[in-house]
């Protein structure tokens, strides 16, 4: 293998980029990311970055002696437009074409828009560095409400974060209990709590009608969200956080599978046993069948994986993520380890969620699957260690 | 010179905080006391709250790993160290010499 391309310059490119070197890969590397950026880190977007206690340099993965090291080639700024599969290229959006031994699929994902509120200044997502930049002059140029679509991770972080700002925040969600899904309706129901704590209005289980606006054309700005009930909430600023989608539009016609993400074998390794996938956007073989995980920690993890199956040519390696990921809301800390489902059985082992400190287990079959933890990080991280020890997740 | 605790007080594989401006975080690695800065290098987290193991201590929220002996990180996702500071006990309790400091003390 004389040439590999990472299609993606975020954090699980990066770190195939930084495995390939690792694990003894000395030919050429190609990365191709779609933003002007240098790889940055995702998780103060919505956090300190939102807040204004941190700057953009401070978000950068890898400085410059570390890029330097890693001896990569970066497009920056272009987009992989496809991939041929019999020539393994890969065609960018300047024209270009990089022809590869071996393909890290890297693409991630982006915001799932609001539809209707195409061309609405006032309108924000939080995914990308720019976006975020965006939505901070739109806060720090008004001062009238901000109502916050979605009461998933990124929706309840924004809504802490312009809370703190001093805005007057209400979040509306169409389910009856926010993080139902992952954490099930209990500890949902615990941690959106963190919301009337601190006078933030939650509106759940009513959906979105429309966006109302003023002005024409490129001036149009909007005025308000009008609710499903009838309800209408003005808005300075709205905020969507309605979940991501995979970028694969790109793969079309390349014989690579997509289905909600690039499918993959266990070793994150698809059909092709030069192309592999990494972080958001694969969609690998679970115990349980097809998952994708889309937090910080398994773009991490997962392409020391992902580059050893594509070095060897074939799976030796199966990927097991530890599901671990992490909130910071109002002050308080959330973490998730292990993989709880909504219809795991919870108990409290420590502390109490009045409190807002506790810890809490999920057992499926009596056996630990799950973890987790408010504001107590210590005994989290003990307990995250045993749940990797027991199961062979 | 700051005073943090007893030596009793502090169990082997336990940590404390002491707060401040900056805060630090001490250490009792099998009867050796560490000090160093409380907050991880990468990202906001209190390390006096992270995982010990041997001369090292996990940050409890990215994991990155800091050599209490030298503040180093040992890889990603911290890059930069955090100060390590001197210790000194005196009557049975452990003093913080923070490392700005020394030359004034």
């Amino acid at each position: 293998m004389r040439t590999v391309a990472v299609v993606g310059a975020s954090l699980a490119g990066l770190r195939a980029v930084e495995e390939l070197r690792a694990q003894g890969f000395d030919g050429r590397v190609a990365v191709v990311g779609e933003e002007p950026h240098r790889p940055y880190d995702r998780p103060p977007l919505s956090k300190a970055y939102l807040a204004g206690t941190c700057s953009p340099e401070s978000l950068r993965l890898a400085d410059d002696a570390d890029t330097d090291e890693l001896a990569a080639e970066w497009h920056l700024g272009v987009r992989a437009d496809s991939l041929d599969p019999a020539t393994r290229s890969v065609r960018l959006s300047n024209g270009e074409e990089i022809t590869a031994d071996g393909i890290i699929i890297a693409t991630g994902g982006r915001a799932r828009p609001l539809l209707g509120a195409e061309g609405l200044s006032g309108v924000h997502t939080v995914r990308t560095l720019d976006d975020a930049a965006a939505l901070r002059a739109d806060l720090e140029n008004s001062t009238g409400g901000v109502v916050v679509i979605g009461a998933g991770w990124i929706g309840a972080e924004v809504a802490s974060t312009c809370h703190t700002l001093g805005r007057q925040v209400t979040i509306v969600e169409a389910g009856l209990t926010p993080l139902a899904r992952v954490l099930g309706p209990t500890m949902g129901r615990i941690c959106a709590a963190l919301h009337s704590d601190h006078g933030v209005a939650l509106r759940t289980g009513v959906g979105v009608q429309s966006l109302t606006s003023t002005g024409f054309g490129p001036w149009k700005r909007v005025t308000g969200v009008d609710l499903a009930d009838g309800t209408h909430l003005p808005a300075d600023v709205v905020v969507v956080g309605i979940g991501m989608l995979p970028n694969t539009e790109w793969l079309a016609g390349s014989g690579v599978a997509v289905d909600n993400g690039v499918l993959c074998d266990a070793g994150c390794v698809t059909a092709f046993p030069s192309v592999v996938a990494v972080g958001d956007v694969a969609r690998y073989q679970g115990p349980d069948g097809p998952v994708r995980h889309e937090h910080w920690t398994n773009a991490s993890e997962q392409p020391a994986v992902a580059v050893r199956n594509l070095l060897a040519g074939t799976t030796i390696q199966e990927y097991r993520p530890s599901g671990y990921f992490w909130s910071q809301q109002y002050g308080t800390r959330l973490q998730v380890a292990g993989h709880p489902g909504d219809a795991d059985e919870v108990a409290v082992v420590d502390g109490s969620p009045d409190d807002r400190v506790f810890v809490a287990e999920y057992r499926r079959q009596g056996l630990p699957v799950g973890v987790l933890a408010m504001n107590n990080p210590k005994l989290f991280g003990r307990l995250r260690r045993q749940l990797r020890a027991a199961v062979a997740i | 010179m700051i005073p943090a605790c007893a030596v009793a007080d502090l169990s082997e594989g336990e940590a404390i905080r002491i707060p401040g401006e900056v805060p630090i975080a001490v250490f009792n690695v099998g009867g050796e006391i560490y000090a160093i800065d409380d907050t991880c290098s990468h990202q906001d987290a209190s390390l006096s709250e992270g995982w010990l193991e041997g001369c090292f201590v996990e940050c409890p929220l990215h994991a990155a790993s800091f050599d209490l002996r030298t503040g180093m990180p040992t890889g990603a996702p911290a890059k930069k160290p955090v100060r390590t500071h001197r210790v000194v006990i005196k009557d049975g309790v452990i003093h913080v010499v923070p490392q700005n400091q020394e030359a004034v003390v």
